[in-house]
């Protein structure tokens, strides 16, 4: 038995190491100043996917990003850590999106490449933490979902058993496939890059990215598993007035920046009652906890 | 997110040596590979690029697994239970990430499963993974044992055991027994062959580094009767075969994530390597070789973390009001360890390539007859590597311990606790100048390519190469050591007596590993400048030791010898 499934992930700032330029003046994010990474619950989610595979021979994974073309980064390093294939959904079209036009186009793709069992991702990005987008496809596809997992323990027979990590423990459910299974970065972490699916692979390239390159572009020629696919709008029969801009309702009324300062200090005495009392009061006021 | 590869550039600067560029067209077959296997390279830049990735994602690994699973695989250790190793929790996260990383038989070719990697970039590995962990880079080291195998086995033993090698089954080489350590040729364990033809083991071995490994190569007594290294062959041991159980393993002082087991072996089934009776002479040596020379790697990635400890700690110290990086004594001491350390790897390279030209060679040589030209360059290459890999293996392990010693030092009473990383490094370092053969040992191997000369014809042409004008005044320095190493030699060999030359022997070995490393230094130096401190540094450590033995050369009168020698009556039986 095997089975075919796809990998939402995103190409995300690194927000994990926020410098002072992180931000441009209009209050969005500047992405030249942080390096570009796969996003790390997406990671989770790969490894996910790659698990299943190890578990079901035959077992195809597909990554499917949306963004520019300089995103077919992400589908490199899934290849070279096992991944089979993978698609960049990039079209000016597709620009400025919120969640739901983001779903949407990438709920159109999910059509496009058709004959899937599992749709696996992150459960939300580290630039927007919406946590929405996976959801919203499982709503736009018309699927089940299984949001927060931790493990996708087995998929046989039409239903798949998930661990959950929720908010009092764990909780473990079997659902009917196909679904979206959204990943919480407790799950295990990704494995490494393969050393020989990384020398396989090192020249895949999406077509906009070779595009002055004759050379490379003979190489996708010859070698046709080294074609990442770059899916513009038309493609996937989109429908414009639902993409980027146009599609999207979420509307930035205004960022801010918020800068901690130490306002106050305050000795406590270094007795178990002092330390119990400021421990309370901080979580009182959600400090912590 | 720490990166053991690329924080080090010393890394790439031996990747890409001039001569690598023979190297790996040699070992690629003028990159024939590429048409049957979509992770061969094209040309050189192309194999270059493709080992530059694998080593970062070793690099990766390292920092970012093995590296953070040290402390507790060394206070965890492995246990045995129902005569079974298990690792320790930590361990176990290691091998899976190598092995779903694919870096088991890294140096075997593509069509038994391997990426056909020189020794040179592999032992680049050995050198980042045994920074991270030296314990753990005794386990993941251990798939050497595959280029015997590769080197001596028949086809169909290749066939059947090296693809799994490359799959990520482990290794182990059972020489080792209670009465047969250094002088392997007392091995007693019992080697009987049945009438269908096959062979079965009996017998106990001691000291086997993974003892509960997938695959063994086995070193046991096949002709009955026999007493000597003669009578010795080697043997695969399938542990699916079962027949081997582990009796205990050993409390060691470091290198705790490594299991040490006593084997006993009862009627274990095993295949004959090879012919009878080179099991010692040919096979065992060729293994230690290869052993030895990883070792030399454990040892320099000893040295590279002793001296980053170190560093930091000096960094981060105050005292009287400041670092205590600012003070000469412990600069010193610094300098010198990362002197040693560069000298260390700079050998450590030097010799990886000589083994490599010579050990492709021999590969091409069982596909096609080799020129006349390329017979003598294979001959040249090899001489070196048997010269280079006692010396390497010699001088890098008494380094790893110093360094180890000097980053405990630094450390001052904090070094002496538990709660700093470099005593485990002390404690992981200190095997490293025992096992694959004692320093004393190694100097034994070294001591002929002294006084047949094949060090001093390498320091000649090394002495003949063009140096920057701003390098001619240390490169005097060292030929002004070479003359004291010249003159020592000849003092030493015009006494007629060999326990007087035994005794002197490994002074001589120092002197010129230290004008070779040296050397070495200087030939970094012209390709990339930031290893001139370490030059001036080394050269000035070296000349005073390389004095220091002329002096002792030429002052001991060879009666004197009476005065050290015990002449003891042998043991009672």
């Amino acid at each position: 038995m095997s089975l075919n499934i796809i990998v939402l992930a995103k190409q995300v700032p690194d927000t994990r190491n926020v410098g002072k330029d992180a931000m441009k003046a209009d209050g969005t994010v500047n992405r030249a100043a942080l390096p570009a990474i796969f996003n790390p619950e997406d990671l989770n989610a790969l490894e996910q996917a790659l698990k299943l595979k190890d578990m079901y021979p035959g077992t195809k994974v597909t990554l499917l990003t949306m963004g520019p073309g300089r995103a077919a980064e992400i589908i490199r390093e899934g290849l070279y850590r096992g991944a089979d294939d993978g698609v960049v959904l990039s079209d000016r079209a597709f620009a400025g999106s919120d969640t739901l036009a983001t779903s949407y186009a990438l709920a159109t793709a999910v059509r496009k490449i058709g004959n899937f069992d599992l749709i696996i991702g992150g459960r939300q990005a580290i630039d927007g933490d919406t946590a929405q987008v996976g959801p919203q496809i499982a709503e736009k596809l018309g699927l089940p979902q299984v949001t927060y997992a931790e493990d996708i323990i087995k998929a046989e027979n039409g239903k798949v058993t998930v661990k959950r990590r929720i908010e009092a423990g764990v909780e473990t459910v079997t659902a009917p496939y196909p679904l979206v299974i959204t990943v919480n970065g407790s799950a295990d972490d990704c494995r490494p890059r393969n050393a020989k699916a990384t020398m396989k692979y090192k020249y895949a390239a999406a077509p906009s990215e070779v595009a002055a390159d004759e050379a490379k572009k003979e190489l996708l020629d010859k070698k046709p598993y080294l074609r990442i696919g770059e899916w513009s709008a038309a493609d996937v029969d989109a429908d414009l007035a639902q993409c980027g801009l146009a599609g999207s309702p979420t509307k930035v009324k205004g960022i801010e920046n918020v800068v901690f300062t130490a306002k106050e200090a305050r000795n406590v005495e270094p007795t178990d009652e002092a330390l119990e009392d400021l421990i309370k009061e901080l979580i009182a006021n959600h400090t912590i906890g | 997110m720490a990166n053991f590869y690329t924080d080090n550039p010393a890394l790439r600067h031996y990747l890409t040596h001039p001569m690598m560029e023979k190297i790996v067209k040699l070992k690629e077959r003028d990159y024939t590979d590429v048409d049957k296997y979509d992770y061969a390279p094209y040309d050189y830049a192309d194999a270059v690029d493709s080992y530059d990735r694998v080593l970062n994602i070793v690099g990766e690994i390292c920092g970012d697994i093995i590296a953070e699973n040290a402390e507790e695989v060394d206070h965890n250790g492995p246990r045995v239970e129902n005569n079974r190793v298990i690792y320790a929790e930590g361990t176990q996260r290691n091998l899976d990430a190598c092995r779903k990383a694919g870096l088991m038989g890294m140096a075997m070719p593509r069509r038994l499963g391997g990426l056909n990697f020189p020794i040179t970039p592999y032992i680049m590995a050995a050198d980042i993974v045994s920074r991270a962990d030296a314990g753990f880079e005794n386990l993941w080291g251990l798939q050497d044992c595959a280029e015997t195998i590769y080197e001596f086995a028949s086809d169909e033993q290749k066939e059947k055991y090296i693809p799994r090698v490359c799959a990520g089954e482990t290794m182990s080489m059972d020489l080792t027994e209670p009465d047969a350590g250094s002088d392997l040729q007392s091995v007693m364990l019992k080697a009987s062959q049945k009438e269908d033809g096959s062979w079965v083991l009996n017998g106990v071995k001691r000291f086997i580094t993974n003892g509960d490994a997938d695959i063994h190569l086995v070193l046991a007594r096949s002709e009955e009767g026999s007493h000597d290294g003669r009578g010795l062959s080697m043997f695969i041991y399938d542990k699916r075969n079962g027949g081997v159980n582990v009796r205990r393993i050993e409390n060691k002082m470091g290198i705790k994530g490594s299991p040490t087991c006593e084997l006993v072996y009862k009627d274990a089934p095993a295949e004959l390597v090879g012919s009878r009776r080179l099991g010692l002479i040919k096979y065992v040596m060729a293994l230690m070789n290869g052993a030895r020379l990883g070792i030399a790697a454990q040892s320099v990635g000893l040295s590279e973390i002793a001296y980053r400890e170190a560093y930091q700690y000096a960094v981060e110290r105050m005292q009287f009001g400041k670092a205590i990086i600012n003070f000469p004594a412990v600069a010193e001491m610094l300098s010198l360890m990362k002197a040693k350390l560069d000298a260390s790897r700079a050998l450590l390279y030097a010799c990886a390539r000589f083994v490599d030209m010579y050990k492709i060679y021999d590969d091409i040589a069982k596909e096609r007859a080799l020129t006349v030209e390329e017979k003598k360059e294979a001959k040249y290459y090899s001489k070196l590597a048997d010269a280079f890999t006692p010396l390497a293996k010699g001088m890098t392990s008494e380094y790893a311990n110093q360094n180890a010693y000097d980053c405990i030092q630094i450390h001052g009473g904090s070094g002496f606790m538990k709660d700093y990383a470099c005593e485990r490094i002390y404690r992981d370092a200190r095997i490293t100048s025992i096992y694959e053969g004692t320093t004393q040992l190694q100097t034994v191997a070294a001591i002929r390519h002294v006084t047949t000369g094949t060090y001093l014809n390498k320091i000649k042409e090394f002495e003949a190469e063009q140096v920057h004008p701003e390098d001619e005044g240390i490169k005097n320095t060292l030929v002004f050591m070479t003359q004291q190493y010249a003159n020592a030699v000849q003092a030493v060999m015009g006494v007629n007596d060999s326990n007087y030359q035994d005794f002197m022997a490994r002074r001589l070995v120092e002197m010129a590993g230290h004008i070779i490393m040296g050397y070495l230094l200087l030939e970094d130096t012209q390709r990339d400048d930031s290893f001139r401190r370490s030059l001036h540094v080394y050269v000035n450590y070296g000349q005073a030791e390389v004095a220091k033995h002329a002096d002792f050369i030429g002052n001991f009168r060879p009666e004197e010898i009476k005065d050290y020698l015990y002449n003891e009556p042998a043991a009672a039986e």
